[in-house]
């Protein structure tokens, strides 16, 4: 039993308590609500100093837009990130347990771990979990062997390509890169390639939507921040007139007023003022 | 539903089986701390579960860490509370509304039934009556509304969403978290 004083020390892993009820709750009518999935846009592609990633930012349940903003690029290391599609809780968690897992082996090894690493911790996981774990990932890092993007799928399967798209709309994405990709190229026609390919994403396929998020990692720069947003695709109209209702429309049935009792050191300050 | 200093969290009161109601008394937020609620729609069983198992690790933390929990702190726990359970996760959307105990930065934040966090800007709404409120807030929210003014941006959405949904309604309990107090009115909705 766990009490405040000796806790129940986690197993870890997941949990299957509540597996037979739910599916015998399932059997009886209950609709189980949706998970929310990321039905995506993302891609990723190097260039010759390094790497562009490029993510959508619609998150959906079914067909209701869950997120209109929600960041789809992951870090995993300063110089190592990731696109996630698939179940959002998935990728989220997937890539922020490597995420500690690379930073304890960089504190071991005491060097910047390469991104085959990430790639292949990914990998050994997601097919652990026989594709449950439904993250589909575009992994893209610099070390010292150079640029990598790596394509992970949910059953653990990976390609190393030069350039690659996943999600609901990666056809449009690859589109646009079998149509713009150049062996060598420069940072500003990567980055404008990516975001093209994004923007058809955005464009053409439903499931992708709102923004284009964009992450440059170049060889010769220690850290990196996503650009978030790069640019904002799905505008929203301006409304015009305005709705807010009049105090006192809500018809209120009875008030409590609970008073937050101020630390000490802010009533000092208070009376100071005074 | 964020506000200027504030924030906002509401929902009805109904308890039912299905189509049958059950209890028109039922408490669907929780308070996790002076300035932070938690609203835990869903499976009853699993709402009381949800709040007893993150009231354990609140408490935990509180005692181990002896500050208090932070709303995104509380984010985190629920996060890796559902996602612990990811094959056989509790029925519940949980939402998370407060203040920040240094700073007051108003936080919302909702999740999903397998504890994917959404951290949006203007607000969040989860349960059966999901999509109407969407729509609601989404044409009566405006940024940077005062604590009066959200009572009744946020009153309304509620009430207006719960008229078209048969399983939601029976009254609602609405709570305006400011820096210095706590404000809880209860509302009335259609009574069908």
């Amino acid at each position: 039993m766990a009490t405040g004083l000796a806790p129940e020390i986690p197993s870890g892993g997941f949990s299957f308590g509540n597996f037979q009820r739910n599916l015998s709750l399932e059997v009886q009518g209950l609709h189980p609500p949706k998970a929310i999935k990321t039905g995506t846009t993302i891609c990723g592609l190097t260039f010759n100093n390094g790497v562009v990633l490029g993510a959508d930012t619609r998150a959906t349940a079914g067909n209701v837009v869950a997120d209109k903003n929600c960041s789809k690029i992951h870090r995993l290391a300063p110089k190592i990130f990731c696109c996630g599609a698939g179940t959002a809780a998935d990728t989220e968690m997937t890539t922020r347990n490597i995420e500690s897992q690379l930073e304890l082996l960089r504190l071991n090894m005491g060097r910047e771990v390469p991104v085959v690493v990430a790639n292949r911790l990914l990998k050994q996981m997601l097919f652990r979990y026989q594709g449950y774990v439904s993250a589909a990932l575009v992994l893209g890092g610099v070390d010292k062997f150079g640029s990598h993007i790596y394509c992970i799928y949910p059953h653990g399967s990976t390609d190393k390509l030069p350039y690659a798209t996943m999600g609901s709309g990666s056809l449009a994405a690859m589109a646009v890169f079998e149509r713009g990709w150049k062996l060598d190229m420069d940072e500003a026609y990567a980055v404008q390639l990516v975001r093209d390919a994004i923007a058809a994403g955005i464009t053409n396929d439903l499931g992708s939507g709102s923004n284009v998020d964009i992450n440059i990692i170049r060889r010769d720069e220690p850290k990196t921040k996503i650009i978030r947003p790069y640019e904002e695709i799905g505008l929203r109209g301006k409304r015009h007139g305005k709705y807010t209702y009049q105090k006192g429309t809500t018809k209120v049935l009875e008030t409590e007023v609970i008073p937050i009792v101020v630390e000490e050191e802010e009533v000092v300050q208070r009376m100071d003022e005074d | 539903m964020k506000g200027k200093n504030c924030v906002a969290i509401a929902a009805d009161r109904r308890f039912g089986v299905q189509l049958q109601t059950i209890g028109t008394d039922m408490d669907k937020i929780f308070e996790i701390g002076p300035k932070l609620f938690v609203g835990i729609p869903g499976l009853a069983t699993d709402t009381q579960t949800v709040h007893e198992r993150l009231r354990f690790r609140t408490n935990v933390y509180e005692l181990r860490e002896n500050r208090p929990v932070t709303p995104q702190v509380l984010s985190a726990m629920v996060t890796n509370l559902l996602y612990e359970h990811r094959f056989g996760p509790y029925f519940v959307e949980p939402v998370i509304a407060g203040l920040d105990p240094k700073t007051n930065e108003p936080f919302v934040c909702g999740f999903d039934v397998i504890g994917c966090p959404c951290e949006p800007e203007d607000f969040i709404v989860s349960g059966t009556c999901e999509e109407q409120l969407l729509g609601m807030c989404e044409s009566l929210y405006e940024p940077n509304l005062e604590p009066d003014q959200l009572f009744e941006t946020i009153s309304q959405a509620l009430v207006n969403a719960c008229d078209r949904d048969a399983i939601s309604g029976w009254g609602a309990k609405v709570y305006i978290i400011e820096s210095d107090k706590v404000t809880i009115r209860k509302v009335r909705t259609r009574m069908d």
